[in-house]
């Protein structure tokens, strides 16, 4: 009996510290939201830890904060730790004001409603290129601005090229592309390598074959998309790429083009810098779709964003904020700072290719881009991506046929999204 | 239970009936000493039952409140998610992925722990005999504990790259073809269960180690002067000598095992397809491996994890009895 009274006793005190300690940590986060307002701070994430404190990036992100008359505290995290925290901000009711979103992430958190409107900020987006504006769009509501795209297109290495015989503007569509990767293994070096890795990256690298055959991500076991699959698993087959790709992230599959022991890697526009500084020559091509033409890749890069805030007076400072960055120079700037963000509007674009014709490939291929959560797949797209890359994964590692593995990945998709 | 009669009393005194009839003069002083200490040691409780709680008992009931909700972001942001009772539970059992995921779990677990503990037992006893740089050798073979898990893991991709990894240019100096040890469904499990058995044999190694300190050596004195070999002094002595160190061992390692994520992750992701897919890269995928979060499934198949280790520590507790009774 005395036992139970003293458990009685100690639960009560135990509780009772809990509850002092939430109220105090609650008043915490309350103190900070006002003194915010008051002294015009503004605060600001972005998924670039590798941009510090006196960066080129991190200036420009104080200058737009100053023109706008507020004092802007910048945060980086990396790409998926960003979206889980601007969730987590956001259920705890202290969201930042402004988030450099990954375009993906952007359907979900707006059908989430944690985004406010571009109509609601105030923003004209008329200016934005259509194809790259789709992944912030939502039942007819924009819910952010890209701040530059990025796509991928095929890297060469010259001097491999070369001595297979290969020019590689002869390669227009996928049975061009196989014979010159032939050629390549015939002259003793890899023919080409990509990302075929069990995440993301593994959906987003296949997207451009799958799209190129003319599939759609409606239907993941399509005739198309099988003949896309087998693509690729026959290349892995005949040697043709190495065995690696199947666990290869992007930055793997780059490393091992820059040993120089391939032709050809699937890359992105964030490794221009990279590939100019090779030790050998290196030019780049557009991924060919099935039957000829350009095949479309699926866009990267983040889109500007202001989660919904309680005090709504905070939405004009945003709003210039966001124009700071959006404006065509502020398009090249950022262009500049991070020497692969393609500007995603017409006026950006010439801006860029006037100061860096070499740039071209890269502008075309992001016009022909295509997002990933639009075809208005939006929050659906996760859940057919990870379906699709698992696919590509059991099928290039043997553990299902193409069409096995497809057929597999849309019942899936069927089964969880109803 | 005199403090609690005396108590109540007081209570009862300070309560209703306290006001009209103030309480008797020479019950104070002790009934004000009992309760000071009470609170005192109420006090003193406090702070580890706040820790308690706060880092142990709502994590867990988070858990257990996440995977009988249906929580997507939504819900997650504003706090309404519908109650769905066993459903999360229905789905994860009936997921084409769980039987693959509970069969890599119970190989990478039942495989690991084998050979951890066999050949953490042969180098402690291994080491048990000082000789000239037994200390620094002892100590080399606790490299594995010591590199960050992103780092041996890393090293081990690698190694097993199938193109051009250090072990496949080995076996090709054997005459043996490409084994592409971490993108074929065969090989991968057993590839990763290889680089967790390297990372798991300094923890066994030094507990065992420990343990054998504790045998005395009269005991192996009197056996050699009995004429025991050293097998039959292993099997005779340091075996069943070390057995309730080796449980708790065994217990531990499984504990850690079962929830393995890192060394996976880094090496395989959980593929290809699924073929390294176990319980706890299931559950670590559902939650932040993908572009989505879908905490509900993450939080079931964490608590059934939770579940399995609990049974075995249960059966631990059991054993333990039993021998204790003996």
């Amino acid at each position: 009996m005395k036992s139970t009274f003293r458990t009685a006793t100690t639960v009560t005190a135990a509780l009772a510290a809990i509850s002092l300690l939430a109220s105090c940590s609650g008043g915490d986060s309350d103190s900070e939201g006002s003194s915010d307002a008051a002294g015009g701070t503004y605060t600001w994430w972005d998924p670039y830890p590798q941009h510090e404190d006196g960066s080129d990036w991190a200036n420009r992100v104080q200058t737009c904060g100053e023109e706008a008359g507020v004092t802007l505290e910048r945060t980086a995290y990396d790409t998926t730790a960003l979206t889980n925290q601007t969730i987590l901000a956001a259920q705890e009711g202290n969201s930042p004001d402004v988030v450099l979103l990954d375009n993906p992430a952007v359907s979900t958190l707006s059908e989430s409603g944690l985004l406010s409107t571009v109509d609601e900020l105030g923003l004209d987006t008329s200016a934005v290129d259509p194809n790259l504006i789709g992944a912030g769009e939502l039942d007819g509501e924009t819910y952010g601005i890209p701040i530059g795209a990025n796509t991928l297109a095929l890297y060469y290495n010259e001097d491999v090229l070369e001595e297979a015989g290969v020019d590689p503007a002869t390669v227009t569509d996928w049975a061009s592309l196989t014979s010159a990767l032939e050629s390549i293994e015939a002259s003793g070096s890899g023919g080409m390598t990509f990302a075929g890795i069990g995440t993301e990256e593994g959906s987003f690298q296949f997207l451009p074959w799958f799209w190129g055959a003319g599939a759609d991500l409606s239907e993941l076991d399509s005739p198309e998309a099988v003949e896309a699959l087998e693509l690729w698993k026959g290349w892995v087959d005949d040697g043709l790429v190495p065995n690696t790709v199947i666990n290869n992230s992007q930055n793997t599959t780059w490393e091992e083009f820059l040993t120089g022991e391939f032709g050809f890697v699937e890359n992105g526009t964030w490794q221009v810098n990279s590939a100019a500084d090779a030790e050998f020559p290196t030019g780049v091509i557009e991924i060919p779709a099935q039957d000829g033409g350009v095949a479309p890749a699926p866009t990267g890069g983040e889109f500007i964003v202001a989660p919904i805030q309680e005090d709504v007076e905070r939405y004009d400072v945003t709003r210039q904020i966001v124009e700071c960055m959006t404006t065509p120079e502020g398009f090249v700037e950022t262009a500049n700072t991070f020497a692969y963000y393609i500007p995603p509007t017409a006026e950006g674009q010439d801006a860029l290719l006037e100061e860096n014709e070499d740039l071209e490939t890269w502008v075309s291929a992001v016009q022909e881009a295509k997002g990933r959560t639009s075809d208005n797949l939006g929050t659906d797209y996760p859940v057919i991506s990870e379906e699709l890359w698992t696919a590509v994964q059991n099928a290039l590692s043997g553990a299902a046929t193409p069409q096995e593995a497809l057929e597999e990945a849309q019942a899936n998709v069927e089964a969880e999204l109803g | 239970m005199t403090t609690l009669a005396e108590t109540k009393a007081g209570r009862g005194s300070t309560g209703g009936a306290g006001r009209d009839v103030p309480p008797a003069p020479p019950n104070k002083p002790r009934r004000r000493k009992s309760h000071g200490t009470q609170w005192t040691a109420i006090g003193f409780a406090v702070p580890l039952l706040a820790y308690l709680a706060m880092f142990y008992a709502y994590p867990l009931w988070r858990n257990i409140d996440l995977s009988i909700h249906d929580y997507n972001i939504r819900a997650f942001v504003q706090g309404d998610a519908d109650f769905v009772g066993w459903q999360n539970y229905v789905e994860i059992f009936s997921s084409s992925l769980f039987m693959q995921a509970l069969t890599n779990t119970a190989f990478f677990t039942i495989v690991s722990i084998a050979f951890q503990f066999s050949l953490g037992l042969a180098l402690a006893v291994f080491f048990r005999n000082y000789f000239p740089l037994s200390a620094p050798l002892r100590a080399l073979f606790l490299m594995p504990w010591l590199l960050p898990l992103i780092v041996s893991a890393s090293t081990w991709s690698w190694m097993l790259n199938s193109e051009n990894g250090i072990v496949n240019s080995f076996l090709s100096a054997f005459g043996i073809g490409q084994i592409n040890w971490l993108t074929s469904p065969e090989t991968a499990l057993l590839s990763v269960t290889l680089a967790n058995i390297w990372l798991g044999i300094p923890f066994n190694l030094v507990i065992l180690y420990s343990g054998l300190q504790n045998i005395p050596d009269e005991v192996y004195e009197a056996a050699s002067l009995d004429g025991a070999g050293p097998w039959r002094q292993f099997w005779s002595i340091t075996f069943p000598l070390l057995r309730p160190v080796s449980a708790i061992t065994l217990l531990l390692g499984l504990v850690y095992t079962l929830k393995v994520v890192d060394v996976i992750w880094v090496m395989t992701a959980g593929g290809p397809g699924s073929s390294t897919t176990t319980l706890a890269i299931w559950s670590y995928r559902e939650a932040f491996g993908t572009g989505q979060p879908d905490f509900s499934p993450a939080a079931t198949v964490g608590n059934i994890l939770i579940l399995i280790a609990l049974l075995f520590g249960v059966l631990h507790l059991q054993l333990q009895r039993r021998q204790e009774a003996r």
